[in-house]
């Protein structure tokens, strides 16, 4: 049962443990290195002492007196022979050593200056906060370091420095961290603050160690192999060196052994302890496993992704969770996700029992784990979980009564979270309803693909089950597919019509799209509309009457559709929509995709979330339709020109390749007019670029004019469903030059791209230009030339998604404590104020349209009131 | 404003959407109906506010992160003939970010002053802010081995264009080499240069060596300006260049101080103040998402740019600028070297107050952001039976 904490983390202090604190706070003294005695069983006063907590089931730890998993461990600290300088704090060390008089302790400003030093440190501190003052004493140090008297006690000071890693030296002597940790205890508290070091939290003498905390077994379990043996932790490892130097050098002490002996001890205890605490320092080798691989010690437990505070701390992981591979299904709604029968019966939803529903909860529990819907456990009111399985069924059915809590199975309706990575915006977060299905994989609707960027070529997704009702509220209103149909990047629909129902629709709205009154019918009803009453009453009916009976009918609109662009006077470019009527205008993917357009937006705002999601499916569903109905493919004849285009086309080329010819006899002559701040060469370029370019264009044109209006490929093109004319004109034209680095290609060999060409050839062909189309088939050399280009394209999206990445993180932790306050004022985590006014007007760009208000349509709905 | 209505709304709706609703309205239009849209449009206005507690930061985060994934790495593009090589796309957007103090390609764009901007002269004005070192003036060099002199033939013409004289030449060369050496006109023509070494003992290589150094002394033109583009911008013409020196391009007389921009935002930060860095920062970031055909709302950008600048110095986004500032301990050991913050905090026995997100992800808190903002308190009755 969980434990329900009631008490809250106010604020955390940061400090250094003191000798005392260390020895207070520990539970055992450690004073060998040895582990386990003969029977397997931890030694007393050893690493793995059960008074430190316990790993091995069964045991009882002594302290606390806590099993497995109940214990949460306990200190221990080890006393040692010599004090160690520790690596962390030896900046801090140096800096006060060179700036504190050697005799008195004292900092090594002068009295009358000091309080002007502090004034000034507060005033920085003020200004720009404690790093603006860390910053201001790193200064003052610099400074500080050239003194070579105390003002206080007139005692001469001599150079100290460091070598590195921890060993001080006095004009060339070695200070050994006795001498240092006497230094710094002489500093005196007001001193200490000038250097911003709180003497509370921290005593600096306290950095040079004279006892050593012992991690808690917990924290660094051993773990037993499948051979029996047990492998140690590499923090145990570590400490094991540790404590073993320590006794030596203890022993060595109390024996009188000579200087020499004990300098070395203690070199290698300060080696430890410093490895110990950070194996990556640069001047020392890491310590090492007996296999060569480096110990992974307390800093490297910390830093970097993997490490505790991003992997284990600011990530966390879940259970009721499922992932696979994700498969369209346009029959779902949007906002249903399907999930495959096995998974159901894994995930769990808990209901609590109450005098209402036992008797409903009870079936779930007699059907068992295995019999769909079922359940999985039982948790009785005193946090005991129970596991339903054919034995223990009949006893649990007894036992139950209101209080229980019974695990059942996903059934449809149900609440989760879908979701899939890389997620980079809320939408690829979503909260679907559950639709159990058969088959293996995840089933979405096509439509909402655009936000969680999915194809079906193998993604897989993830799918999380909340568990507690807050958190199923939380979902269903804030995280609810209908609620994310408008994207908070600018305002419109990010989910939309595409591909098979873009066409369709495209088709549907056509002016002379006719279906008879069964078709439509038949249609209406295969999309599970099944009021009819707002069809015209005729034998023979239009794609529009179809569409306009899903308009509510007192929807108003006017937009206009990608063909408004080269002709304004078309009646299709103009989407007219009077009462919820299509008076006119083709429905292509400018007012039903997504981030397009306003339609979809119109819709969202008059009706709300779930009507407009409802309308998406509705009209997803009818493009299908209609292209099931009316039958649609498309084939290489689609791409065919006819012979007088394909002339033409030849002509375009061939002239371009003459004009191309001349600027580059120019070029060789000399006598080629420079664009103004280009050298020749440069120009030259430019200009031939200019040329090809123009080419291309002009042949994609007449690809464009003569290519058969009907063909089903040029239907998929005009209604943005799917391909554009570039590709068109590619297939069936030119493919044109590729671009490597915003020039033609150029390099390759010795004044030459490929060694078929002439050296120095400036030639269209021998610098990347592809004149065939794909259909007509790409030359040896044009090929290769379309390879570099793909390569390239390939290492710049393989580039760039790691940048963007870090990008995006670095954003992401800069801003992610601004939120909107009470006063409508944009603050940060320390209540500093950002913005006044969010975005200077406060709207939300969720319920704008584009980022606007929709000034026109309160206009025309108040004019045309009366 | 022609209508009474609008004053009542003015303090109420902002500005924009007023001008909106102005252009919108219909010529003739009665008073009631106006005030009857206003108060319909304050209403719907209202309805639009982003609610307190919105996470809007993350939101904004997200909105630059996500399509970034989508732009093009490609750093150089060309827009067309007249245009310059700038960094676009992702590393321009980075650059911007991040706060950098030098950018890799400077531009500027210097709008002229009325006469000046109809183009008459716009060539001679273009090179003449152009920064140009001896180098670009050298006709010829001749060295001299027994005599251990340099002769330099300069181009009379270019000089001329600039209005320079070889007397004036001579005295820009002997600032910059007040010792050694002595320049002086040569006799056979007016465009000889005779360089000779004062010293006595000076050898050939000291000769060689200043003959480098000699084509590198600046003559003339503003410094920073390495290239000058004249284009032809609606009906006006502007100089683009490539490198930047706002400083001394503002003191020139037929510049347009008010319209002359450049994409170095230290810079701009530096003459005009932290409240023009900031929509510089808007207006490149914008820029660049235009360019790249991505649609992300303003306001996105302008709290990435408010952020920035807030603390009236520029801030970058990464951890020297903005994470660095952030109060809590824990927030800034999540970003990046956590072991660095917390040794740091142990010294000046920092205290963590949990008052923003990631600290209380961590030890498994609400979050103070949304949802997690609202707080139940409940006042309980004292029982009788108690008392």
């Amino acid at each position: 049962m969980v434990d329900y904490v009631h008490k809250k983390i106010n604020k955390i202090l940061f400090g250094f443990m003191s000798p005392k604190v260390i020895k207070e706070m520990a539970s055992a003294k450690i004073v060998t290195p040895e582990l386990y005695d003969k029977e397997g069983y931890p030694v007393d006063g050893g690493l793995m002492d059960i008074r430190l907590g316990v790993i091995d089931p069964g045991l009882k730890c002594k302290t606390c007196g806590g099993k497995l998993k109940e214990c949460p461990g306990h200190f221990g600290y080890i006393e040692l022979a010599r004090p160690i300088i520790h690596i962390k704090f030896v900046g801090l060390i140096y800096d006060l050593v060179r700036s504190t008089c050697r005799d008195c302790g004292r900092i090594l400003i002068p009295k009358q200056k000091i309080d002007k030093v502090n004034e000034d440190l507060t005033r920085v501190e003020l200004e720009g906060g404690l790093t603006a003052r860390r910053d201001r004493i790193k200064e003052m140090i610099v400074e500080l370091k050239t003194i070579y008297q105390c003002p206080y006690c007139k005692a001469k000071q001599f150079k100290i420095s460091l070598e590195k890693p921890t060993t001080f030296l006095e004009e060339e002597k070695k200070l050994s961290p006795i001498e240092v940790r006497m230094r710094l205890e002489k500093i005196p508290e007001n001193d200490l603050s000038v250097f911003g070091i709180n003497a509370t939290a921290l005593r600096p003498e306290w950095t040079v160690l004279t006892v050593m905390p012992i991690p808690s077994v917990t924290m660094r379990p051993s773990i037993t192999l499948e051979s029996g043996e047990r492998s140690e932790d590499d923090l145990t490892h570590k400490l094991g060196d540790i404590v073993r130097i320590n006794q030596r050098l203890f022993e060595n002490i109390n024996a009188g052994a000579p200087e020499i002996i004990i300098e070395d001890l203690w070199d290698l205890l300060q080696y430890h302890i410093t490895t110990f605490f950070d194996n990556e320092v640069s001047q020392l080798p890491p310590a090492r496993h007996r296999s060569g691989q480096p110990l992974k010690t307390l800093t490297a437990r910390i830093k970097s992704k993997e490490g505790r505070i991003r992997h284990n701390l600011a990530g966390k992981r879940t259970n009721f969770s499922a992932r696979t591979v994700i498969s369209p299904d346009p029959k779902l709604a949007i906002n249903e996700v399907g999930i495959p029968k096995v998974v159901a019966m894994k995930l769990t939803v808990p209901e609590r029992v109450t005098t209402w529903n036992i008797e409903y909860l009870k079936g779930f529990i007699s059907k068992g784990p295995d019999v769909y819907p079922g359940a999985n456990y039982v948790i009785r009111p005193d946090g005991k979980r129970k596991r339903i399985t054919n034995e223990t069924k009949e006893q649990l059915l007894e036992e139950i009564q209101p209080g229980f809590i019974v695990e059942r199975h996903l059934m449809d309706g149900d609440t989760s979270i879908f979701n899939r990575q890389p997620s980079l915006h809320r939408m690829s977060m979503m909260c679907h309803k559950i639709k159990v299905l058969p088959g293996l994989t995840f089933r979405l609707n096509p439509a909402v693909c655009e936000p969680y960027n999915a194809d079906f070529d193998g993604d897989e997704m993830n799918l999380h089950i909340p568990q507690t009702e807050e958190a199923r509220a939380e979902a269903e209103i804030l995280m609810h597919v209908p609620t994310q149909i408008i994207s908070p990047r600018y305002g419109l629909s990010i989910i939309g019509c595409n591909k098979d129902a873009q066409t369709g629709m495209y088709l549907l709205s056509q002016k002379d799209f006719k279906l008879t009154r069964e078709e439509a019918i038949d249609m209406l009803a295969s999309i599970a509309v099944t009021e009819f009453s707002r069809l015209p009453d005729k034998e023979i009916i239009s794609g529009r009457e179809v569409i306009s009976t899903l308009i509510p009918k007192d929807f108003n609109f006017l937009g206009y559709s990608k063909k408004y662009k080269e002709n304004k006077e078309d009646p299709d470019a103009i989407v007219k929509i009077e009462r919820g009527v299509l008076k006119s205008g083709v429905l292509d993917n400018a007012n039903l995709g997504e981030g397009q357009g306003l339609l979809l937006r119109n819709i969202y705002k008059q009706y709300g979330p779930d009507f407009c999601s409802d309308f998406l499916g509705k009209i997803f569903k009818l493009g299908n339709a209609v292209l099931t109905h009316t039958g649609f493919t498309t084939g290489i004849a689609d791409i065919d020109i006819g012979p007088e285009a394909k002339q033409q086309i030849l002509d375009i080329i061939d002239s371009t390749y003459v004009e191309v010819d001349e600027l580059i006899r120019q070029f060789k002559e000399n006598s080629l007019e420079t664009l103004p701040g280009r050298s020749m060469r440069e120009t030259l370029e430019l200009k031939i670029l200019e040329k090809l370019n123009k080419a291309r264009n002009r042949s994609g044109k007449i690809v464009a004019d003569t290519a058969k209006k009907s063909s089903e490929l040029m239907m998929m093109i005009q209604s943005g469903g799917a391909g554009n004319l570039l590709n068109l004109a590619q297939m069936s034209a030119c493919v044109g030059q590729q671009a490597m680095r915003g020039g033609r290609i150029s390099k390759g060999f010795d004044k030459r791209t490929l060694s078929v060409f002439k050296k120095d050839d400036l030639g269209p062909a021998a610098r990347g230009f592809i004149k065939e189309g794909f259909k007509d088939g790409l030359k040896p050399h044009e090929l290769f030339f379309m390879s570099m280009t793909g390569r390239d394209s390939l290492m710049d999206t393989a580039l760039r998604t790691p940048k963007s990445g870090y990008l995006y993180r670095r954003l992401a932790n800069a801003m992610q404590d601004l939120k909107i306050n009470n006063d409508f004022t944009v603050r940060d985590a320390s209540n500093k104020i950002v913005q006044y006014v969010y975005g200077e007007d406060g709207v939300d760009v969720t319920k704008s349209e584009n980022g606007r208000i929709n000034v026109k349509r309160i206009i025309d709905k108040v004019l045309s009131e009366d | 404003m022609e209508h009474k209505a609008f004053k009542d709304y003015q303090d109420l709706i902002p500005e924009k959407i007023l001008e909106d609703v102005e252009k919108s309205l219909p010529e003739k239009i009665s008073e009631s109906k106006v005030k009857k849209i206003l108060e319909l449009i304050y209403e719907e206005y209202k309805n639009s506010l982003a609610e307190p507690g919105e996470s809007v930061g993350l939101v904004a985060a997200e909105s630059i992160g996500e399509p970034s994934t989508q732009m093009t790495l490609n750093t150089f593009h060309f827009a067309g003939v007249s245009e310059m090589n700038v960094t676009t796309g992702l590393p321009r957007i980075i650059e911007v970010l991040d706060g950098r103090a030098e950018i890799s390609t400077k531009m500027m764009h210097v709008y002229l002053k009325k006469p000046y901007s109809e183009g008459k002269e716009i060539k001679k004005i273009a090179e003449s802010i152009k920064e140009t070192t001896l180098k670009e003036y050298i006709q010829e060099v001749s060295i001299d081995i027994a005599d251990s002199q340099m002769t330099m033939a300069l181009d009379q013409d270019k000089l001329e264009r600039i209005g320079l004289k070889l007397g004036a030449i001579i005295k820009i060369l002997e600032k910059s080499f007040a010792k050694g050496y002595s320049f002086k006109p040569g006799k056979e023509a007016d465009n000889i240069l005779v360089i000779k070494s004062t010293s006595k003992e000076d050898d050939l290589n000291n000769i060689y060596k200043l003959k480098e150094k000699l084509q590198d002394v600046y003559i003339n033109g503003i410094k920073g300006i390495k290239q000058v583009l004249p284009v032809k911008k609606g009906d006006e013409y502007i100089i683009v260049t490539s490198g930047s020196n706002i400083k001394d391009i503002f003191k020139l007389e037929f510049v347009n101080p008010d319209k002359t921009t450049t994409n170095d935002i230290y810079e701009i930060e530096r003459m005009l103040g932290i409240e023009a860095a900031r929509q510089s920062i808007i207006n490149e970031v914008d820029k660049v998402i235009e360019e790249q055909g991505l649609n992300v709302d303003m306001r996105h950008i302008m709290l990435i740019s408010d952020i920035m600048t807030t603390s009236s110095t520029m801030l970058g986004v990464n951890r020297y600028g903005i994470v660095k500032e952030k109060p809590s301990v824990l927030a800034r050991a999540s970003f990046e070297t956590p072991i660095k913050h917390i040794i740091n905090a142990s010294i000046s026995g920092e205290t963590d107050y949990l008052r923003s997100v990631i600290e209380n992800v961590m030890i498994n808190q609400v979050v103070p952001v949304g949802t997690g903002l609202p707080r139940l308190m409940v006042k309980t009755k004292k029982k009788k039976s108690e008392d």
